[in-house]
């Protein structure tokens, strides 16, 4: 009996990973049922159940927000979404990186005036510490 | 007793500074065990993802993605810059900053190419701006727990950029968290897609795509590229806080130092004013 290696990975976490005798996943175009010596195959993967059937032991439920699958004669590879993605979304998402970067850019004025405070408080410091030592030394030759 | 008041007022001043160092350090070391756990976590998706670019890029498709194609010319060049937003840990973004302007500088000034970054952190987005490099895109502020989502958005942007040519390569620049005493800043090329290390010639087969190769293509790499990105957020996170710690570990050191040697003058100190009052009594006695 040929064997099919299943994994299901998130960015967050190692979801499943183990044998299984069959995995049927919801693809864009369809219910995919995938068992072992199928055709390399890679297809999106709408939101919903993923079975993992096994040769002797009850099935087993995953629910996936999307992702990937990827299968290869003996593997399965699940590329599971934590973030919900569409087009829109991930344009908004580019957008307001954008914005973000023309407003970082626009309060350079109040940027500048801090890091030149922060020149000066760095100079006043190097100052007192100069000081304290040539104070120091003074007091020990005493 | 004059000087010996005031170097009691140091000493106490030193003190205070010790317990924020002293926090710091500590506030640091538990966030770290934090931030290598969620490495450990992203590490799997990373492989598999790693494993199925690789798959595509030793399959034959019939179609070819714009991000595998390298361009001949190269007349501008976009870096994605994973930097921390806080300061107060040692020399963790000074020595990613000079890598980035070296590479900059290179590009720059000797193959004279146009260059635009996008930031990740605070720290880099400061820096480069004083520069005036072209900003394309800012993030940052992502918290302890950073998500995939959370960066999304500052990925596409430097994608869109390599799709409409506006780019024609990308670097990923982030600090790589070895242990917790180093940390190296690390320059990755993310576009074009570096062939990948298997010299094995490409197979004869290839995918059934569903729906279509583009789309299934696209939609995969831009996947892996965001993942790539997402694991230099998290690797540098890790660096942030063990550099953090290590910093303040020393500050807290020579705070240490400082009051010894503050003690020392202080009992000095002390110890003159007393000779002193003595000798004084002991002049008026033998006055007397």
């Amino acid at each position: 009996m040929d064997s099919l290696h299943c994994t299901i990975v998130s960015a967050q976490e190692e979801i499943y990973s183990g044998d299984a005798a069959m995995v049927v996943a919801t693809g864009e175009m369809g219910e995919l049922g995938i068992m072992p010596q199928h055709a390399p195959l890679i297809t999106r993967l709408k939101p919903g159940q993923v079975r993992v059937i096994h040769e002797e032991e009850e099935a087993e439920f995953l629910y996936i927000s999307g992702g990937v699958l990827e299968v290869q004669p003996h593997m399965v590879t699940i590329l599971a979404d934590t973030a919900t993605r569409a087009h829109d979304l991930d344009e908004a998402a580019a957008t307001k990186a954008k914005e973000e970067a023309e407003r970082a850019l626009a309060d350079k004025e109040a940027d500048l005036d801090y890091a030149k405070a922060q020149a000066q408080l760095a100079e006043a410091v190097a100052q007192l510490a100069a000081l304290e030592r040539l104070r120091k030394s003074v007091k020990r030759s005493r | 007793m004059s000087g010996a008041r005031e170097i009691r007022g140091k000493i106490k001043s030193v003190n205070n500074t010790k317990k924020v160092t002293k926090a710091l350090e500590m506030v640091s070391a538990s966030k770290i065990r934090k931030a290598q756990d969620q490495m450990a976590r992203t590490r799997p998706y990373t492989r598999m993802m790693r494993q199925v670019a690789g798959h595509i890029a030793k399959a034959n498709p019939e179609y070819t993605h714009p991000f595998m194609e390298t361009r001949d010319e190269i007349n501008s060049v976009g870096f994605i810059l994973v930097s921390t937003d806080r300061g107060l840990c040692g020399g963790l973004n000074t020595n990613l900053f000079k890598l980035t302007l070296a590479k900059l500088r290179e590009y720059e000034e000797e193959r004279g190419c146009k260059v635009s970054m996008a930031t990740i952190g605070q720290k880099g987005n400061q820096f480069f701006k004083r520069l005036k490099t072209e900003m394309k895109g800012h993030v940052s502020h992502l918290g302890e727990e950073p998500q995939i989502a959370d960066i999304i958005g500052v990925v596409k942007v430097m994608l869109d950029a390599f799709r409409e040519g506006e780019v024609d390569r990308v670097y990923l620049i982030y600090n790589d968290f070895i242990n917790t005493m180093s940390q190296t800043p690390t320059m990755d090329q993310l576009l074009p897609l570096p062939p990948t290390d298997s010299t094995q010639l490409r197979d004869t087969w290839d995918y059934i795509y569903e729906p279509g190769a583009e789309e299934v293509l696209d939609d995969v790499l831009v996947r892996y590229i965001e993942v790539l990105a997402f694991q230099a957020v998290v690797e540098n996170l890790a660096s942030e806080h063990a550099a953090r710690m290590v910093a303040m570990k020393a500050a807290s050191d020579n705070a240490n130092e400082l009051i010894d040697d503050l003690t020392l003058a202080y009992n000095k100190a002390r110890q003159a004013a007393i000779t002193q009052e003595l000798s004084e009594i002991v002049g008026g006695a033998a006055a007397v």
